[in-house]
């Protein structure tokens, strides 16, 4: 079996500021007396604005080509792994833009957002369920930010139950740097422990690094490499002896979802990427959503607000929560992407969660199966693949068979690449060196 | 199920593999840890769809109900180009661009974004996002606690209550104290003299916004960043973007760093999120910017080319040391934000930020002239302003919602009590001018 060979569009490769351009804008409504002077304080007044003047069709052209320049799901397979690059259904975008979701003020009362403020109580319901906890908050706006809101967490309990002294985070060497910054940035010391042959915990090492100065342990499972640590019964008994937290990494929850969780594993705090396990789109490097998960004896600490119901069937947001860690960002979260989540969730149910993990599974698998015919299982110089259960067998053999072919490829070849593209190799050395941050051409 | 392949394939792979069933791939999962989610089963996508319209039809939205909220977000005119590109399916289910190759549009475009904040901030360098104002905000003053090595920032205590409440708990880990200065009660901008006192060489910087939270320009945002300059703080300088068509950017009148919620350029306010964090900064602080950053450079054949660059300050390479944890960021809301002002053109945002201020400016003399209404702050307002009411703000509103189906402006007499029955009002070019009218015959028929 040959792939379809891929050949990106080429257009050129001019910049906005670059096009010829002299309309006047959009036709705005009729509004008498707009005067051109006086509407700011003297001196602070612009006199032009540095931007091109276009017509729709080159504004559009511009973007469509750029577009035809960029490769997504859509386009085609896209197996990185820990990303969860699954199909986005395009549900959850005709949802999205419906006017009681995109044209909603986020300060309008309850008695005008009931609707919204539902979505986010069920929201926070069905993730309870779903990861096994027992109060969620969906004010994080990406996965890390929800590690932060953990670490924030973790930090206020410990100050609250009279041991601040425990200010050390450990984390595996081979976790996502977002793990260790996102501790350094609530304001813990980052503890590294080394992995053992397989890529797993190694228990010793952990059992070395607890002290009574732990405040957590940050874990993936299944891990980075994409194993499920089966010891982690005695992980969480380690930790939790210790006195510390169990903060679970989400980002490889999709392989799990219906079979474990993070709360049937012993995690004390959780963190999902609503772009990863939920089918967000990821849109080029975001939005995305991070709710946070804890157990019931973190739910004073979670940031504020949270959706609540009243006993006669209103919601409501409530943000007096005396424990809490506060705000960690702007008004209510997200709300556009948790929309998408909680159309995904509502539309698959406990059954369909549970069909999709063991279809993403069996992709997994029957991928490794057959590469590993041909491929020694090193770690060095890996590439992560995880094909998502939105990927038909169909794919999977192109995905195999052209990695296969690239194997049998002269090195110079394959060293050359890319071939179809509209740019090749691209110099990263060079622009850090000499950065080029904003178009430098003559201002308009 | 909905969107995988069907029961036949499963078994030709399962027979392929040697296994009779997908339990065999989770032998691994003890059994003390098994656990199945306790929720409704699925639907199909029609029952689906119509489930979540149905409660999503209980909301009030702005073209069903009018408003005048703002205060961070706002409801401005988006073209219908914007979310014709931005759902793209090559934009928007994209990878985050590390591999620059095969992203190269996304790439360019958030180049776009860079320059045209640059452009308009009249700063040397932006990143493509943080997650919303408020963190934007907060990650400015760690990167002033950073640069200058001093813990303490002074921020105004009229702001969004949001963005203060950000700062607070990100400001906890690295131990920086937030310091509130007060308005001028006779103006609504910052209240220099108290700058001034509380200005220590201790300060990290000093925040100001631009207009500030009470809608009015600052006419001495140049004097706070040189009395910042002084004590060798940094200015930050959090700005409204649209009103970028009508005032200078911060650049010309000392800002170290901007910031903003990008919000109101192209993406509509989706009950508060996702957000567009704006942020640049002059080049000598370019490597304690927090946030991804897109370079141009070149191919192996000399063409022009982009990739993610600076990536030595970020959390993937530098962990624990990077300048921010941030990874995923608002992308595809600098893409919006990106195409809406081209959409819009240089003159087009012009005149749509003159709209707004011109509209604020009838709207609050009309008000002012209504019996029992005050407006007790005269400067430049850019869309909003604050009204001091005869009742109290939620009377007048439930007023408004009764008799004219529409809601009037944010309550602040909680916030500011000082003010009385205060509410910050907000207009611009997206309203309907018998919107307006209402609002007036509404707030008339309220008396003390």
């Amino acid at each position: 079996m040959t792939a379809p060979e891929y050949r990106q569009a080429k257009w050129g490769y001019r910049l906005l500021f670059e096009l010829p351009g002299s309309t006047d804008g959009p036709v705005m409504p009729e509004i008498q007396g707009v005067p051109e002077r006086g509407l700011a304080p003297p001196g602070m007044e612009r006199s032009s604005v540095p931007l091109p003047n276009l017509t729709r069709g080159q504004v559009v052209r511009h973007y469509v080509r750029l577009s035809q320049r960029n490769f997504g799901v859509d386009t085609g397979a896209y197996p990185l792994g820990s990303c969860t690059m699954k199909y986005n259904p395009k549900l959850n975008e005709r949802v999205a833009s419906l006017p009681g979701a995109a044209d909603m003020h986020p300060l309008l009362p309850a008695e005008m957002s009931q609707g919204a403020l539902q979505v986010m109580f069920e929201l926070q319901e069905l993730l309870k369920r779903v990861i096994g906890m027992d109060a969620v908050t969906l004010q994080p706006s990406a996965g890390a930010h929800g590690e932060f809101v953990g670490m924030l967490i973790t930090r206020a309990y410990f100050a609250d139950i009279g041991q601040p002294e425990r200010n050390e985070v450990i984390v595996p060497d081979s976790a996502h740097g977002t793990n260790p910054a996102s501790a350094a940035q609530a304001g813990f010391k980052v503890i590294e422990i080394p992995s053992d042959k397989q890529g797993m915990v190694d228990t010793k090492a952990l059992k070395a690094a607890l002290s009574e100065r732990t405040a957590a342990f940050m874990l993936t499972n299944p891990n980075t490499l994409g194993i499920f640590e089966e010891n982690v019964e005695e992980i969480a008994r380690m930790v939790h002896d210790a006195g510390a937290l169990l903060y679970y990494d989400g980002a490889n929850l999709n392989a799990i979802l219906g079979v474990t969780s993070p709360g049937a594993m012993g995690f004390d705090i959780a963190h999902l990427n609503t772009h990863k396990t939920f089918s967000t789109p990821h849109g080029g490097g975001g939005p995305g959503a991070g709710p946070v998960g804890v157990k019931a004896h973190l739910a004073k600490y979670l940031p504020v607000p949270l959706a609540a119901k009243r006993a006669d069937g209103t919601f409501y947001l409530d943000s007096d929560r005396p424990k809490s860690i506060g705000r960690v960002r702007s008004y209510h979260g997200s709300f556009g992407v948790l929309l998408r989540a909680y159309t995904y969730i509502v539309l698959h149910g406990a059954d369909g969660l549970t069909q999709n993990t063991r279809k993403a599974v069996l992709n997994a698998n029957y991928v490794k199966d057959k590469l590993l015919v041909y491929f020694p299982h090193i770690v060095e110089d890996a590439l992560m693949i995880q094909p998502p259960e939105s990927d038909a067998q169909e794919e999977l053999d192109r995905l195999v068979a052209a990695l296969l072919q690239i194997a049998q490829e002269p090195a110079e070849a394959v060293q050359s690449a890319p071939h179809n593209l509209s740019v090749q190799r691209v110099d990263e050395v060079g622009a850090a060196r000499s950065p080029v941050l904003r178009w430098q051409g003559e201002q308009r | 199920m909905h969107y995988t392949d069907g029961e036949p394939a499963v078994q030709a792979m399962l027979r392929d593999m040697g296994l009779s069933s997908t339990d065999e791939l989770f032998k691994d999962v003890p059994s003390g840890v098994r656990a199945k989610p306790d929720i409704p089963a699925g639907l199909s996508e029609m029952e689906a769809q119509r489930r979540v319209a149905r409660v999503l039809g209980k909301n009030r939205s702005f073209g069903d109900a009018p408003h005048f909220l703002g205060a961070g977000m706002y409801h401005h005119w988006v073209p219908p180009e914007v979310p014709y590109i931005a759902t793209r399916s090559e934009f928007l289910t994209s990878y985050t661009p590390y591999q620059a190759e095969i992203s190269q549009g996304i790439l360019q475009a958030m180049f776009e974004f860079q320059s045209a904040v640059c452009a308009l901030t009249e700063m040397d360098a932006a990143n493509i996002s943080m997650y919303d104002g408020a963190t934007a905000f907060a990650e400015a003053a760690l990167m002033a606690h950073r640069i200058t090595d001093r813990a303490q920032v002074l921020v105004p205590r009229a702001m969004l209550p949001d963005r203060l409440g950000t700062l607070r708990a990100y400001a906890e880990g690295p131990g920086v104290e937030v310091v509130e200065y007060a308005y001028d009660p006779r103006t609504g901008q910052a209240d220099i003299a108290d700058i001034k006192a509380k200005l220590t060489d201790e300060t990290a910087a000093v925040c100001i916004e631009n207009p500030s939270y009470l809608g009015v320009f600052e006419e001495h945002a140049a004097q706070v960043a040189e009395l910042a300059h002084a004590k060798g703080a940094l200015s930050i300088v959090g700005v409204s973007p649209v009103s970028l068509g009508l005032v200078k950017g911060p650049g010309a009148y000392g800002a170290d760093i901007v910031v903003g919620e990008g919000q109101p350029w192209g993406n509509t306010p989706s009950f508060g999120g996702p957000a567009l964090g704006l942020f640049a900064c002059r080049k000598e602080h370019l490597r304690q910017m927090p946030g991804r950053i897109v370079g141009q450079t070149k191919d192996k054949q000399g063409h022009r080319a982009f990739c993610l660059t600076l990536q030595t300050r970020e959390q993937h390479i530098r962990r624990d040391k990077a300048t921010s944890n941030i990874c995923t960021n608002e992308g595809l809301n600098a893409l919006m934000a990106i195409v809406h002002l081209a959409t819009l053109g240089g003159k087009g945002l012009q005149r749509v930020a003159r709209i707004n201020a011109h509209r604020a400016k009838l709207l609050r003399e009309r008000i002012a002239a209504l019996p029992g209404y005050k407006v007790p702050f005269p400067g430049h307002a850019f869309n909003e302003f604050v009204v001091q009411c005869p009742k109290s703000v939620a009377q007048v509103n439930q007023h408004l919602l009764a008799k004219h189906g529409m809601w009037g402006g944010l309550d602040l007499s909680a916030q500011l009590p000082e003010l009385g029955n205060a509410t910050l009002v907000c207009v611009t070019e997206l309203h309907a001018q018998e919107s307006i009218d209402g609002l007036v015959q509404g707030l008339k028929e309220v008396r003390a």
